[in-house]
């Protein structure tokens, strides 16, 4: 993997907020100046299939969307399967996740046809594989900050309090407030984001 | 405010490819935009519709494909400068006029851009769409990323003007679906005076033919000198990669990480059709080996492979070309199957070139076979929670067991496509194109001895889009069936884009609804609508149609769960499980409504053992009220409501 390129993956279920999460990251990437190439995949995969967002920063020569396997460099997760599933094609032992730990039963589970792997073998399994795990319980905290289904922003918010991108909580601040012209959606998902930074540094010192 | 409607150039902003491609027409200052929705190309027309009110040109969703770039081609003829975006499928629409309207030329800039979906993330098929440009003799552009979409759409208006065609642009799912850097360039300011002077005649006949190959010689000897066209790498590369599309920078990434930089160098094509004769067999002909990655076909393989036999003539050798043709070059579906990725050209790479990629750490390959073990579950589509197409085919399902004669469900395209699958409890017998279902229908309604029921259904969006023809030939020809329209009020799959029937236009302006009632009055047909939330009206309705063995047509009229989730009220009661009256297993209804109904909100309390909501999924809709044998499922009292908000 070339050094001027991190690779991050954006994954969840059709619904989640994907695609606004990896806009507001990579809006925060493209204020730093950096080069920005987003891979994801909709359309019908939004009713309820496996969602993903490839999200990828160079400095260098501009990337192509996707990510080959193995060489996700940070990982946020919106889900735990669909975490450990894109952990195990995408990740590598430098590999690092922060996700929120609340299942969605696919509909095959639902109706009996397979098996949602139990959760705590589920959460081993990510903090085994990964160089570092987070866990930051992104629904509640989008309860409290006013909605749950801006889980999206909070686990944004974890990702940016992480500092792992190395980007500053202003340029996140600048890139939501781009993107929500209308100032009540514009505070709820500050609020989110602002949950979500607390969230991770909470976990992080557990 | 959207950077796409940006007047100011320079600023560099984060664009989708489908925004960055409507940027291009906007700093080409288009006049005329008309498009029908279909992934991965629909954010094209929306961007174009909502920047219309922001720089004045005509933006409309029409009814389908083919009257949208015939829509297109009349503001072409006038001298405007017109584009119109659509899927891989909406090409097969607009065929037939495209194989005309190449012999007669056009006048104002004309493009078609076409999205393809390799892979088929959301589409029946995943054509290549190339293909129509050699069919049509008429030149063909592939963007490889956001931002040089942005720039192909500007070259193409001036392209298309100075030869006199339309001018398509192919774009894929990692063009139009990515997002990237883009530039913004300047707006050219809109001056064009529509007007079709005397000698502005635009007659398709065989005897224009020879016309249409000058006009395609002029635009091949532009391609020459196209800077779309770029070569990367060592002068003297013994390894020349070719690449078009997204495959151009998976390309340039793999040498670059495989430690290639000194052996191999990157031919970008972007001209994909006619090629650049002289510039391949320039790098060609020094090749030892050439290597191809393209998406879906060996479109480009092809032609590279019937330049450089014609080159033989000037005494040069033809190098060896790996590629689908000879299956070097592959996905995990074989060759020509399904999407390029960065990791078929790496493994392609390294296995003609001998690289190595690095291996996976023993940690993550012992979690890969355990994770085989726990059989990770896939999640399979399904109607969103409070979806109203589960509601109709639930009223489906009943109507044809009841009814007892093995009646058959023909699908069509929408949401309810679906319907082939569990979600739709795998009703549907055929899943193919736009309109094709009452098509079909037509047959089977149609047929000597064939005595089960025919149900046809189509969306709203689907009825104008290519129903009508196919209901005026069941009424003329006597086909019976029961038609239903599946009605949601919008274009759902691909992002509740307005219709005739809407009373909305592409600006989001008022007009006078086309009624879908009234369409199949006027053909003179019956026609009852009803809510499928209503289940036993809407049972007994389509039973008594079934009855009938004559032409009936149904509307299931209930909007999209997610355009009626978004006007929700935050005071609409909650749904919930009475775990009192729920008996869970020992019902004997098998779980009913988690493993039979289905809904995504309707979950299993693992630890109860009874059902339970999931409030985060639930809309609220209530329709899981009427399915519950016991009558576990209710409303939330309003009492208790207001009481916990205090």
């Amino acid at each position: 993997m070339t050094p001027d390129l991190i690779n991050l993956i954006v994954c969840g279920v059709g619904g989640q907020g994907n695609i606004l999460a990896s806009q507001i990251v990579a809006g925060a990437g493209i204020k730093k100046g950096l080069r920005v190439a987003i891979g994801e995949t909709y359309g019908a995969s939004q009713r309820g299939g496996s969602v993903m967002s490839h999200i990828r920063f160079s400095t260098a020569f501009p990337v192509g969307p996707l990510i080959p396997k193995g060489e996700a460099d940070l990982i946020v997760g919106f889900e735990p399967l669909e975490t450990l599933r894109v952990l195990l094609e995408y990740g590598n032992d430098t590999t690092k996740v922060v996700f929120n730990p609340r299942p969605n039963y696919p509909i095959s589970v639902l109706s009996g046809d397979s098996k949602y792997p139990d959760l705590e073998l589920i959460f081993t399994q990510i903090k085994n594989l990964a160089a570092v795990s987070v866990v930051v319980e992104a629904t509640e905290l989008a309860k409290q900050a006013g909605n749950h289904l801006a889980q999206n922003l909070v686990m944004v918010g974890a990702l940016a309090a992480s500092n792992w991108l190395d980007f500053s909580l202003e340029l996140f601040h600048q890139a939501i407030s781009e993107l929500f012209s209308d100032p009540e959606k514009r505070d709820l998902n500050l609020r989110a984001f602002n949950a979500g930074i607390k969230g991770f540094q909470q976990a992080a010192n557990k | 405010m959207n950077p796409v409607f940006l007047k100011e150039s320079g600023k560099t902003v984060l664009m989708m490819g489908n925004e960055a491609i409507a940027r291009g027409a906007i700093e080409a200052g288009v006049d005329f935009t008309a498009s029908y929705p279909g992934s991965p190309s629909s954010e094209i027309q929306e961007t174009l519709a909502q920047a219309a009110k922001v720089f004045g040109h005509h933006a409309e969703w029409s009814v389908n494909e083919k009257v949208a770039f015939e829509a297109c081609c009349g503001a072409s003829f006038a001298g405007m400068r017109s584009l119109t975006s659509m899927k891989q499928n909406g090409l097969n629409v607009v065929s037939d006029v495209l194989n005309t309207v190449n012999l007669s030329g056009t006048k104002g800039g004309i493009v078609l851009v076409v999205a393809d979906d390799p892979g088929g993330h959301s589409s029946t098929n995943e054509m290549d769409s190339r293909l129509h440009a050699k069919l049509a003799e008429l030149p063909l552009l592939e963007p490889s990323t956001p931002a040089e979409a942005k720039e192909m759409i500007k070259y193409a208006f001036e392209l298309s003007e100075r030869v006199k065609l339309p001018v398509l642009v192919r774009s894929v799912t990692r063009v139009s679906h990515a997002r990237g850097d883009v530039k913004l360039g300047e707006i050219q300011t809109r001056s064009r005076k529509p007007a079709m002077g005397f000698l502005d005649r635009f007659i398709g006949h065989p005897l224009v033919h020879p016309i249409l190959h000058l006009r395609f010689n002029q635009a091949k000897a532009e391609f020459e000198k196209s800077p779309f066209n770029a070569y990367l790498g060592p002068e003297n590369a013994e390894t020349v990669i070719v690449a078009s599309g997204p495959s151009a920078a998976y390309a340039i990434e793999a040498v670059h990480n495989l430690g290639l930089d000194d052996q191999a160098g990157v031919l970008k094509i972007g001209t994909g059709w006619p090629l650049p004769e002289q510039l391949v067999i320039k790098h060609l002909a020094r090749a030892k080996q050439v290597l191809v990655f393209e998406e879906v076909d060996p479109f480009l393989e092809d032609n590279l492979k019937v330049v450089m036999a014609g080159a033989v003539f000037q005494g040069i050798a033809v190098p060896k070309i790996f590629g689908k043709r000879g299956g070097q070059i592959k996905g995990p579906r074989g060759a020509g199957i399904g999407e390029m990725s960065p990791d078929i050209v790496y493994d392609s790479l390294a296995g003609i070139l001998g690289a190595r990629r690095p291996e996976r750490s023993e940690k993550f390959l012992a979690a890969g076979k355990q994770a085989a073990e726990w059989k990770l579950p896939g999640r399979e589509w399904a109607f969103c929670a409070g979806c109203p197409h589960r509601a109709s085919f639930w009223v489906i399902k009943t109507a044809l067991k009841e009814d007892d004669r093995e009646g058959v469900l023909i699908g069509d395209i929408g949401c309810y496509s679906m319907g082939v699958s569990k979600t739709g409890y795998n009703l549907s017998r055929t899943l193919q194109c736009m309109g094709s279902g009452i098509g079909f229908a037509n047959g089977l309604g149609n047929l000597a001895g064939f005595h089960q029921p025919v149900i046809a259904i189509a969306g709203d969006s689907t009825f104008f889009h290519s129903c009508l023809p196919g209901l005026v030939n069941a009424k003329y020809n006597g086909a019976k069936m029961v038609f239903i329209v599946l009605d949601n009020s919008g274009t759902a799959m691909t992002g509740f884009q307005p219709h005739p029937g809407t009373g909305k236009n592409a600006l989001g302006q008022q007009v006078e609804p086309v009624s879908i009632e009234k369409v199949c009055a006027g053909i003179g047909l019956t026609v009852q609508a009803v809510d499928p939330f209503e289940f036993e009206q809407a049972l007994k309705i389509l039973e008594d149609a079934l009855e009938t063995d004559q032409l009936r047509v149904l509307v299931f009229r209930h909007k999209c769960a997610l355009i009626e989730g978004r006007e929700r009220k935050e005071d609409q009661p909650r749904v919930i499980i009475d775990q009192e009256i729920c008996l869970g297993d020992a019902c004997g209804c098998n779980r009913f409504c988690s493993r039979v109904f289905a809904c995504p909100a309707l979950i299993w309390d693992n630890i109860k053992q009874k059902a339970a909501i999931d409030e985060v999924v639930c809309t609220r809709c209530g329709v899981c009220l009427k399915i519950c044998p016991k009558g576990a499922i209710k409303l939330e009292q309003p009492l208790k409501k207001k009481a916990a908000k205090k």
